[in-house]
């Protein structure tokens, strides 16, 4: 971070030169809940020239979880026997009938994980409980579910299994591509989730939409690097794949991980919020390791749930507003009540406009005084 | 009496066994001359002017964590609070919540702490409550402390203190405490050089004060941080109140360690730190006066108060932004992935 200014005002005159060249103002969209807490942290917004914008996609793993896949965690939760151990960003996320953290005040057993194989060993030490381990998330924590079940089967485990809504990220893009109202320029591709898929991934995009993705890290300055790109890509009217992040992105990814993916997980259709179900988004366990899924073992089916009145998380998390347009924000819809899930998750759109305020409306103290 | 190696329900029974409790754990560790009297209350001397009392309960898990302890934690939280106002501390009173069961030894550890953290601040145990509750009724141990202090003729505090121009000085690295904490609970297996600031401040605040700087206001920000102590600083003076992120001291091991947990290091809470508030042509003299003391070495000047009356807090961004510091909702939630 040293050199950060010297590269920071590099990157702003860069991002400032190509903006000037732009014909219309260009909105584009980062998918990676880490790259909205870091923008907003750093007022990343308040330094963008005023016809550039950054919006945040369908990267937060908690907003694009489905209601009915919500419900299903909380009723996997308040099962007799079953300690339900979750990351916590899942706990307050509110479902039909009230959130995990709501089930555990009336008596569940929820845990809060930092690793999943926490959750495996837990169910070692406890062999008269039940251990579900709901895991959510994109290509960056499904290995690390998959790990999971692969340990318990080495184990032997009989009293744990996983209760996953895994999505894959690429099929998202493209239903979100597919849909010509949205009105993005180009695609801020995630850092981390890149590490597993490599940056080639995102090649689709450009070449069957002409869609500008850059691959950026989570730095301000490598952000700020990345919206540069695609600025000049949309000024220029070039298309391209770029990584900005080599120095952690490999253009093959983790072939590893992906490996471990696809021996425990197989595609499958996927009910995102907001885009509905869409093929190939989501990953069921295999058959070989079938003892290991909680919606078998006990018999769970989601119901199709209405998403609460009034939120828009949905056209949040697919650009087609900000949190602010929502009536519900700011008074129906808090982080100490929240609404939607985007809200709750510290990784949420909502949240972070709520927490760090839009920076984009702060007007410097010099300008305010007069 | 018999050696005895748990607490039993019987030494908060005001017996012989109390007794025996009292001389052999607490007040073999911090009797002084007033303890001594045996009286219902601690007996002081008065002095002419403001009195200020304060009150506070710490029933911190895990008990002990790198760089602290809950009775470390017990006697620098009071003693901070009586500071951040200006008052010398003239005694404390503590109390202790055991559970049925609690080890002989932990109880040691926390007197010993309690007495060392109170030599370090120059202050008495001046009067004090045990009881002991069955098992599972608390958590092991807790600890409550009262103080009273005496307030120096003439010092004034406060958010109606604060002035445009003003300086916003902090006496070291932010965040310490909150993190320390965090990983000896949720990692207790990980190996962390990240350590709890916990420390008694009235030296560090008496040496300031001493240096006749002008002291508008001063604050210790515990447990929402530094963001909610300045977005109550702005919100309650009515000023717009400038912070550089540059300036903010934040040791790298604790601003990863942060990063890891999806935590705000301005967020998250402290122990042994005092933001102070100073007139604009004392700043520097304040500066000195922190640094030349131990629990100050590491002090900067953060940020600014302006005239602009939004009573907002605004950070300057180390990466040139700017934003919003509002204070924390409530307790922090590690993020998944």
């Amino acid at each position: 971070m040293s050199s950060g200014r010297t590269t920071i005002s590099e990157v702003t005159g860069r991002l400032g030169a190509a903006a000037v060249r732009l014909r219309a103002p260009a909105a584009f969209m980062e998918v990676c809940g880490t790259h909205t807490v870091s923008a907003f942290r750093c007022g990343l917004h308040s330094m963008l020239p005023a016809n550039v914008k950054l919006l945040s996609g369908p990267g937060c793993p908690v907003c694009v979880t489905a209601q009915g896949d919500i419900d299903l965690m909380v009723q996997a939760a308040e099962l007799p026997g079953v300690t339900f151990c979750t990351y916590g960003d899942m706990l307050k996320v509110p479902g039909t009938h009230g959130s995990l953290d709501a089930a555990r005040g009336r008596g569940a057993d929820v845990k809060i994980i930092y690793s999943t194989l926490d959750a495996v060993k837990w169910a070692a030490d406890h062999p008269k409980q039940h251990v579900v381990l709901g895991a959510v998330g994109f290509e960056t924590t499904t290995p690390a579910t998959a790990a999971a079940i692969l340990e318990a089967d080495r184990r032997r485990l009989s009293n744990f299994s996983v209760l996953a809504s895994h999505k894959v990220l690429l099929p998202a893009l493209r239903a979100l591509l597919d849909d010509r109202q949205i009105q993005i320029a180009g695609l801020l591709c995630p850092g981390h989730a890149s590490v597993i898929l490599g940056s080639e991934a995102f090649r689709p995009l450009v070449d069957d939409y002409g869609f500008p993705c850059v691959v950026a890290g989570f730095e301000p300055e490598q952000m700020l690097a990345g919206i540069a790109r695609l600025t000049e890509m949309v000024a220029t009217g070039r298309p391209e794949l770029d990584n900005v992040y080599r120095q952690v992105v490999k253009p093959e990814g983790n072939p590893l991980a992906r490996r471990i993916i696809a021996n425990v997980f197989e595609p499958a259709p996927a009910n995102w919020r907001a885009l509905g179900v869409i093929p190939g988004s989501g990953l069921a366990i295999r058959p070989q390791f079938s003892r290991f899924d909680a919606t078998l073992r006990f018999e769970l089916v989601a119901k199709d749930a209405p998403e609460p009145a009034g939120c828009r998380c949905g056209q949040v998390i697919t650009g087609r507003c900000t949190p602010a347009d929502c009536g519900l924000f700011g008074t129906r819809c808090t982080p100490m009540d929240p609404v939607g899930p985007c809200m709750v998750s510290s990784e949420g759109s909502c949240a972070a406009w709520f927490k760090y305020g839009p920076s984009v409306a702060v007007q410097p103290a010099q300008e305010a005084m007069r | 009496m018999k050696a005895f190696d748990h607490i039993l329900m019987a030494h908060g029974g005001g017996g012989q066994l109390m007794d025996q409790l009292l001389n052999e754990v607490v007040r073999a560790r911090v009797g002084n001359e007033i303890l001594a009297q045996g009286m219902d209350s601690g007996i002081l001397q008065t002095p002419a002017g403001r009195l200020a009392i304060t009150l506070d309960g710490y029933v911190v898990t895990p008990p002990f964590f790198p760089g602290g302890d809950i009775g470390r934690l017990a006697i620098s939280g009071t003693v901070n609070d009586l500071a951040v106002c200006g008052a010398r501390p003239l005694g404390i009173a503590l109390g202790l919540i055991m559970a049925e069961g609690l080890e002989r030894s932990i109880l040691e550890r926390v007197m010993d702490s309690i007495a060392a953290t109170a030599r370090e601040a120059n202050v008495k145990v001046v009067t004090g409550d045990t009881k002991v509750v069955g098992r599972g009724q608390c958590d092991g141990l807790y600890v409550t402390t009262a103080g009273i202090g005496e307030v120096p003729a003439g010092l004034i505090l406060g958010h109606a203190e604060v002035r445009t121009g003003d300086k916003i000085l902090i006496n070291g690295f932010i965040a310490d405490h909150g993190l320390a904490v965090m990983l000896a609970r949720e990692m207790p297996h990980l190996t962390t050089p990240i350590r709890s600031d916990a420390a008694p401040l009235n030296g560090l605040i008496e040496q300031v004060l001493e240096s006749h700087a002008k002291v508008r206001f001063m604050r210790d920000p515990t447990r929402a941080g530094i963001s909610g102590l300045l977005a109550d600083l702005a919100r309650a003076s009515r000023r717009r109140v400038v912070i550089e992120e540059e300036c903010l001291p934040v040791r790298r091991e604790t601003r990863h360690a942060a990063e890891m947990l999806g935590l705000d290091v301005m967020e998250v809470a402290n122990e042994g730190k005092v933001v102070m508030v100073v007139a604009d042509e004392d700043a520097g003299k304040a500066l000195t006066a922190m640094r030349s003391h131990p629990l100050g070495k590491d002090a900067a000047i953060i940020g600014e108060v302006t005239d602009v009356t939004d009573g907002l807090c605004e950070l300057h961004t180390t990466s040139g932004g700017r934003r919003v510091v509002q204070k924390p909702l409530g307790e922090q939630l590690p993020r998944i992935c």
